[in-house]
């Protein structure tokens, strides 16, 4: 079973992001760039899935700027087998990414694509979806626990009322959830191993797909701060403002 | 402009973030017709003709569409979308789940989680966890969109919107329901309830979560927790608040042992008062509570019940 893996560089998430000066997009200038962690949980499964003897091949796939060849490098060092960087300076809509994705799919003859369920930067939470519609495959989002027999995954899925479980034939697209598994970090050796193995870059622009934007940023803002508050010294002074001060009790 | 509605429902009850949702619709204006989806749904269906500011309830009531498989409810909404300017969805799981393949067959893109309508074009959502609040316009000719529920108050109930039944069925084969094991929960709803009473790692185990539970009673509260506490298997995932759970914005919300991680925070700020149980004074939460109280758990939570 081919494995495709999507990973996405976005910023890293304890970095604040502001506005850049005339408010018309955010200022990502200098900032540290990462893995997106749901795709560090997409990579992990995959890989458990090829030492199980389930996974065949794991192509590792992202879709952006030349340094993302990083965050490639760091999928391969945690065990996928050959990257590919889609390149492109432009940021790309989920409907987009999708369309790609779908192209590689095909080329790639895939039987099954781990995503993250969203990106830490934008949280979309749209790609996995889109990609499965275009496919016309099936689709689990929220995975929490993934068990292939054959052609079929059995999928427990995080939703809101707790959890659910459903049957999907194969190919499908999986979303990966925060609980599905520990990531592993990358030995040494690995992370050496992982500078020589395959990695093709192909320019977006050879795919032949309009990738016009949909959606246009004409603002961008930081929120309002909240008032300054105050310390209580005792559980019955809190009790008190919250009763009478704020009727909220 | 017209716009249609997914509901979110459990088969007997309509789910509050559905009146929230037809708040957003109203903002954009235009006839709202709302869909239901799912199996013995008519209980459902019948409180959403209720809902003041809506047309019609399209009704599709199929043993397919049971656990709104993505696959099926999608195609459904195909069938009838060519009739929309507008289709929108309350940003939960469900939402999340079938929108974005609903858009990507009408080849368009998706507004996630929007938080206010600027026009019926453009509307404004909050990305980097919370910390950009961006306005953003789409040119795509039928605008797919999900709603933060806590953005917009609910609709009222006490109108009489016309039923109509969708009875062509759309089961594309492609997935199936096995179960739904639901946590079984009397308290009120996370993302309804006025006030949440949350615990974080500093609780230490599961057990101790009870404390919460005992003063969420007494005062009609929901609980919930940080994903340091879900993920340490103290409580299930459907109680984690934050950027990557739940949104909350209660009238009140208590943080106990609770660091105040950007990821959580982006789940809970709007909350009307927040207050801070936490014994490190240089807990980040404290920056954000309105009231904060530098405290042990183990004393303040036995003593906070007692006093209520
Ligand atoms: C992509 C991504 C998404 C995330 N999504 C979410 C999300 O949706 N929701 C979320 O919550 N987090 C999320 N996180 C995790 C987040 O970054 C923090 O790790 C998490 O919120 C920390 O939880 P915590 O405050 O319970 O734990 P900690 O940070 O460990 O804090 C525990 C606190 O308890 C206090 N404490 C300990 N013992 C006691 C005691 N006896 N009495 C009083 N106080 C005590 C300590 O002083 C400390 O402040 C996400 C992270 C990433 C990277
Ligand atoms: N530019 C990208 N390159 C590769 N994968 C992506 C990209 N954008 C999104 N994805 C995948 O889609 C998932 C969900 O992202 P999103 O829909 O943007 O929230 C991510 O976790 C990735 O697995």
């Amino acid at each position: 079973m081919k494995v495709l893996v999507m990973v996405k560089r976005v910023t890293d998430p304890n970095v604040t992001i502001r506005p850049n000066t005339d408010s018309s997009d955010v200022d990502l200038n200098n900032v540290k760039m990462a893995m997106n962690p749901f795709c560090e949980i997409a990579t992990e499964e995959a890989v458990r899935l090829k030492e199980a003897g389930i996974a065949s091949e794991i192509i590792v796939m992202t879709i952006g700027e030349k340094q993302s060849q990083e965050q490639l490098r760091t999928a391969l060092a945690m065990g996928a087998d050959r990257g590919i960087l889609i390149e492109t300076d432009a940021t790309l809509e989920p409907l987009n990414i999708a369309k790609l994705a779908a192209k590689v799919v095909e080329q790639e003859q895939i039987d099954l694509v781990l995503l993250g369920k969203q990106s830490s930067d934008k949280d979309n939470n749209q790609t996995g979806q889109m990609l499965a519609a275009i496919k016309d495959w099936g689709q689990a989002t929220f995975a929490s626990k993934l068990d292939i027999k054959d052609d079929k995954v059995t999928v427990t899925r995080e939703v809101d009322t707790g959890l659910q479980v459903i049957g999907l034939n194969l190919p499908a697209v999986i979303t990966c959830d925060l609980r599905l598994n520990t990531p592993r970090f990358a030995s040494l050796p690995n992370i050496m191993k992982a500078k020589r193995k395959p990695l093709e870059i192909k320019p977006a622009a050879d795919f032949a797909i309009d990738l016009t934007s949909r959606i246009k940023m004409l603002h961008a803002e930081s929120p309002q701060v909240r008032e300054a508050g105050e310390m209580v010294g005792s559980v019955k002074e809190l009790i008190e403002k919250l009763k009478t001060v704020e009727g909220v009790l | 402009m017209t716009i249609l509605i997914i509901a979110e429902h459990d088969n007997t009850n309509l789910k509050d973030m559905t009146l929230n949702t037809v708040t957003a619709a109203l903002a954009i204006g235009g006839d709202i017709d709302l869909l239901i989806a799912g199996e013995n749904c008519q209980s459902a269906a019948s409180e959403a003709a209720r809902i003041s500011g809506i047309n019609r309830v399209l009704v599709a009531d199929n043993a397919c569409y049971k656990g709104q498989l993505s696959e099926n409810v999608s195609a459904l909404i195909m069938s009838i979308a060519a009739n929309y300017s507008h289709i929108m969805a309350p940003s939960t799981a469900n939402g999340k789940n079938i929108l974005p393949r609903v858009a990507a067959k009408l080849d368009v893109s998706v507004l996630s989680d929007i938080i206010a309508v600027e026009s019926p074009d453009t509307f404004k959502r909050s990305i980097y966890a919370g910390n950009i609040i961006a306005t953003l316009q789409s040119s795509d000719a039928i605008k797919v969109i999900t709603v933060r529920g806590t953005a917009f108050s609910p609709a009222d109930k006490n109108g009489s919107a016309t039923m109509a039944s969708l009875e062509q069925v759309h089961d594309e084969a492609l997935s199936m329901f096995i179960r739904d094991d639901t946590v079984v929960n009397e308290r009120a709803e996370l993302t309804s309830a006025k006030i949440v009473i949350s615990g974080g790692r500093g609780m230490q185990n599961g057990e101790n979560f009870s404390m919460l539970e005992q003063i969420a009673d007494k005062v009609g509260a929901a609980v919930g927790a940080t994903r340091a506490a879900v993920d340490a298997g103290f409580v299930p995932n459907d109680m984690q608040v934050g950027q990557t759970g739940k949104i909350v914005a209660p009238d009140l919300y208590v943080a106990v042992a609770i660091s105040g991680a950007v990821q959580h925070l982006a789940g809970m700020k709007e909350s009307k008062v927040i207050v801070a149980i936490n014994k490190d004074p240089d807990a980040p939460i404290f920056q954000w509570a309105d009231y904060g109280l530098i405290a042990d758990l183990f004393d303040a939570l036995p003593e906070l019940e007692q006093a209520l």
